[in-house]
């Protein structure tokens, strides 16, 4: 029983990665990236449980803005994916720019939300104290 | 359709409108057009009546509070407004006023306030806040049109936005002065739902940011955000039980979710709910379950082997489940994840209020609702509302399907409690003009076609309006024509009988400002009552600047915006022991409730009183509720004690401790010397309709500072002990 178990994993594992290694470079550039960023969340949700959760609204701009760039990328692979017929003629650059409104968007909301103080004040030139 | 164009030379030639032929594609640009500017301004001013009638001021009770925090938004800037901690209100605790309110209103008119201003129109800040409300409900019909595009066709985008211009359900919080939440929430409701079903339909990131920042404005403007955060990953969830999930879905969903929450957090008053409140964990859920649904798509896609894919999806989903379920588990064992609070709690369940937090069934706008409510503010949609839905079941599409979900999920909570009637009238107005657009349009199809040669296949006769097969004129039915002529004026008579309605629910039911409040005199003329006004500048004008008032928290909000005077308890309703406080001190005793008086520093006590004008929204109909919510935190107030029988009674035969109580001195002093009806004794209370039992009151605490014309609000002085100052 176990060695069928292991063998249908050995399978399993196999024929993922010949399938896998059969698509395109730039997808698997993608790919790497969105590895890289659920990595990074998982790194600081480790770090929180280790300090502990103050402040809470820095640990969570940090989790959610990795977590919002993993999905956004992967939002991006699957609209530049040829295989993928509903996206037709949208090509790389098109939703790319998309993409950077939404990546910008997630940074100032990040850059916000990290400061704790709710629609970020760096944008208004004010003489008051960051709290 | 051969057509010339308006020929250039239009000025030379003699103006005639045959030379203005259009294409037909034009000619319907310009229907459109002016179809939807006529029902944007319709929208408008059928909203002005209580502006044309009384004057242009702000109604209720907690609109006077949103418009005192947008004066102070304008006035001081936006820091100070959002670290905001006010000590006139709720003394002596204070509130914290920019961490516990939904700013996207205040922002709003502010905007709108600094926008004029900076075109040179230099206009006062409350007709601002009073015309807010109708110029959004103009907007929302617009996204009504685009929405009703979407889901079906231009016709019934048309016949959507002209039935969301005068429904009730809608007027009755957005009229002109009704400076609410609502006003601006419904349309930021249905502008994201709108941009979501587009995004989910076109797959584009571009949509789904808008979405978001939709989402974000409805979380800045009203606590119903909950209602979308919860039906969006229900629709999802639908989509993937039916087997319609595609990737643009799995786009839309995940951008509009990230982005959202993340948005979301900015508001204080959210805070974290996203990631710690039960009711949003639903949200989260399908968000997980989508990664986890994806990536089983995609391994399923990249393997092409159904054995090996088997195993692989036994690993994932049992590891999957198990992890969730663990999580989930100890996230509401350990407290972390808070569970669905009362508010929203007494929706699923309707009868936990009434048995566990009387506070909030108080309120009148949290009772169920009647049919009579449903009819008052739907009329015909009523009936189309069902028509529509078969319609809707007919041709399924993700932006139907929405539809369908958002009417009866927001119809469920319509009848659990009035105020949700709001929420389901734009899904409502919705459902019901893709009823009557595709029956107008099938009707006149039918009287359109040219009479064809008789064929074997059938159409179901002009009987049914739901027929959509072709339409063929069947040989055996020669009074088609006549038919569906009948049929279509039998549909315009009722499309005017509903705009006939809503004029006059309009006009008779939803414009009054309920802080003037009118009648008719003896000859017919109008009699204005202007008490409640009257007793607040009185107060702003004859108190000590530092004077703290006591009243019941209805009118906490209007004191503090117009009297300019520190209340201990308003309509904010946060500190339930703090009301329970008041409600005691009403209710006791005179010796009893001075001692309370004295220990929150009261200085002056407002009643509403209603014996001589008959006006029944008085503090003696209130008092009731308020030895309940006082009894449910002081055990000494007992709600039988001021009870005769069961029954509540003012006259001789009432309960000594009713005789005697605060409230009853405080309303009925000096009210036993008054003739208020030819023929009935004096001390006759109009509003309850009995002569009261104790006419010789005597106050030894406090002392009677001011009665308005009417006798609708008393003031009374609570005099410092002997020997004191």
């Amino acid at each position: 029983m176990v060695k069928s178990t292991s063998k249908d994993a050995q399978d399993l594992f196999r024929s993922l990665h010949s399938a896998y290694s059969a698509t395109p470079t730039n997808l698997k550039i993608i790919d790497m990236y969105v590895v890289f960023a659920v990595f990074t969340a998982l790194i600081q949700v480790a770090y929180m449980a280790l300090v502990g959760s103050f402040p809470f609204n820095s640990f969570l701009s940090g989790v959610l803005s990795c977590v919002g760039t993993a999905v956004l990328a992967v939002c991006l692979r699957i609209q530049v994916n040829k295989e993928n017929k509903e996206f037709k003629g949208l090509g790389f650059a098109g939703e790319f720019d998309s993409r950077q409104y939404a990546l910008v968007l997630l940074g100032l909301v990040h850059r916000d939300c990290e400061l704790g103080m709710g629609i970020n004040w760096s944008l208004f030139p004010t003489a008051n104290t960051i709290n | 359709m051969g057509a010339k164009k308006a020929s250039p030379d239009l000025l030379n030639s003699s103006f005639s409108f045959k030379s203005l032929k259009l294409k037909t594609k034009q000619q319907e640009l310009l229907l459109r057009v002016s179809i939807l500017g006529l029902v944007y301004v319709l929208a408008f001013i059928a909203r002005l009546f209580s502006v044309l009638r009384y004057e242009s001021m702000i109604h209720e009770f907690d609109p006077y509070f949103n418009y005192r925090t947008t004066l102070y938004l304008t006035e001081k800037g936006f820091y100070e407004f959002w670290n905001w901690f006010d000590s006139e209100s709720w003394y002596p605790l204070g509130r914290i006023i920019g961490g516990t309110l939904y700013p996207g209103l205040m922002v709003t008119a502010a905007l709108i306030y600094w926008t004029l201003r900076f075109l040179r129109f230099f206009v006062h800040i409350r007709e601002v806040c009073v015309l807010t409300a109708p110029f959004f409900a103009s907007n929302t019909t617009i996204v009504a049109y685009f929405f009703g595009k979407e889901i079906w066709d231009t016709g019934a985008g048309l016949v959507a936005a002209a039935l969301i211009a005068i429904c009730p359900g809608y007027i009755s919080r957005s009229v002109a002065g009704s400076y609410d939440n609502e006003a601006v929430a419904i349309f930021a409701l249905l502008l994201t739902f709108y941009l979501f079903v587009k995004a989910v339909k076109t797959g584009s990131l571009s949509w789904a940011l808008g979405s978001a920042f939709g989402y974000f404005y409805m979380v800045s403007a009203w606590g119903g955000y909950v209602f979308i955060i919860n039906l969006v990953p229900l629709y999802v969830l639908v989509l993937l039980i039916t087997g319609r999930y595609s990737m643009r879905l799995y786009v839309a969903y995940n951008c509009m979710y990230i982005l959202g929450m993340l948005l979301a957090m900015q508001i204080r008053f959210v805070g974290f709910q996203h990631v710690q409140s039960g009711e949003h964990m639903g949200a989260m859920g399908v968000f997980l379950l989508m990664q986890v649904f994806y990536f089983l798509d995609w391994v399923k896609y990249q393997l092409n082997d159904t054995k090996l894919f088997q195993t692989f999806l036994r690993i994932t989903v049992t590891s999957a489940i198990l992890v969730g379920g663990i999580a989930l588990g100890v996230g509401t064992a350990s407290g972390y994840i808070s569970p669905w609070t009362g508010r929203f709690y007494s929706l699923l369940d309707p009868t936990y209020a009434k048995d566990h937090i009387p506070i909030i069934a108080s309120v009148s706008e949290h009772q169920p609702t009647a049919w009579s409510s449903f009819m008052f503010d739907y009329h015909i949609l009523l009936f189309l509302f069902p028509a529509g839905l078969y319609f809707c079941f007919k041709r399924l599409s993700d932006a139907t399907i929405f539809i369908v979900m958002y009417g009866l999920t927001s119809l469920y909570f319509a009848g659990v409690m009035v105020r949700l009637i709001l929420v389901a009238t734009p899904a409502v107005c919705l459902i019901s003009a893709i009823a009557v657009s595709a029956t107008v349009k099938n009707l006149t199809s039918l009287l359109r076609t040219k009479q064809k040669v008789p064929q074997t296949g059938s159409t179901k006769g002009v009987g049914s309006s739901k027929s959509s097969s072709k339409v063929t004129l069947d040989q055996s039915q020669p009074f088609q024509k006549n038919g569906a002529i009948a049929l279509l004026v039998g549909v315009f008579y009722l499309l005017s009988r509903y705009a006939i309605h809503c004029t006059w629910v309009t006009s008779e039911a939803y414009s009054s400002p309920s802080i003037v409040l009118a009648a008719r005199g003896a000859h017919g003329n109008r009699i204005i009552f202007d008490d409640y006004r009257e007793a607040y500048y009185w107060l702003r004008q004859n108190t000590p600047t530092d004077a703290k008032v006591m009243s019941w928290w209805d009118y906490g909000y209007q004191i503090t915006a117009m009297g300019n005077r520190t209340v201990i308890v308003d309509n904010n309703t946060w500190n339930n022991t703090h009301i329970a406080t008041v409600g005691r001190a009403m209710s006791s005793y005179e010796d009893e409730a001075y001692d309370i008086m004295r220990s929150l520093d009261v200085n002056y006590v407002l009643v509403v009183f209603g014996g001589v004008t008959g006006y029944s929204s008085d503090d003696i109909n209130k008092f009731l509720w308020m030895v309940r919510i006082g009894g449910g935190v002081y055990p000494v107030i007992k709600e039988p004690d001021y009870l005769v029988n069961g029954e509540f009674r003012v006259d001789k035969g009432a309960s000594p401790k009713m005789l005697n109580c605060l409230m009853y001195k405080l309303c009925y002093y000096r009210f036993g010397e008054l003739v208020t009806e030819y023929g009935k004794p004096t001390g006759y209370d109009r509003a309850r309709g009995v002569e009261i039992g104790n006419k010789d009151i005597k106050l030894e605490h406090l002392e009677e500072a001011y009665t308005t014309s009417n006798w609708i609000v008393r003031i009374y002085r609570v005099k410092p002990p002997t020997n004191r100052l």
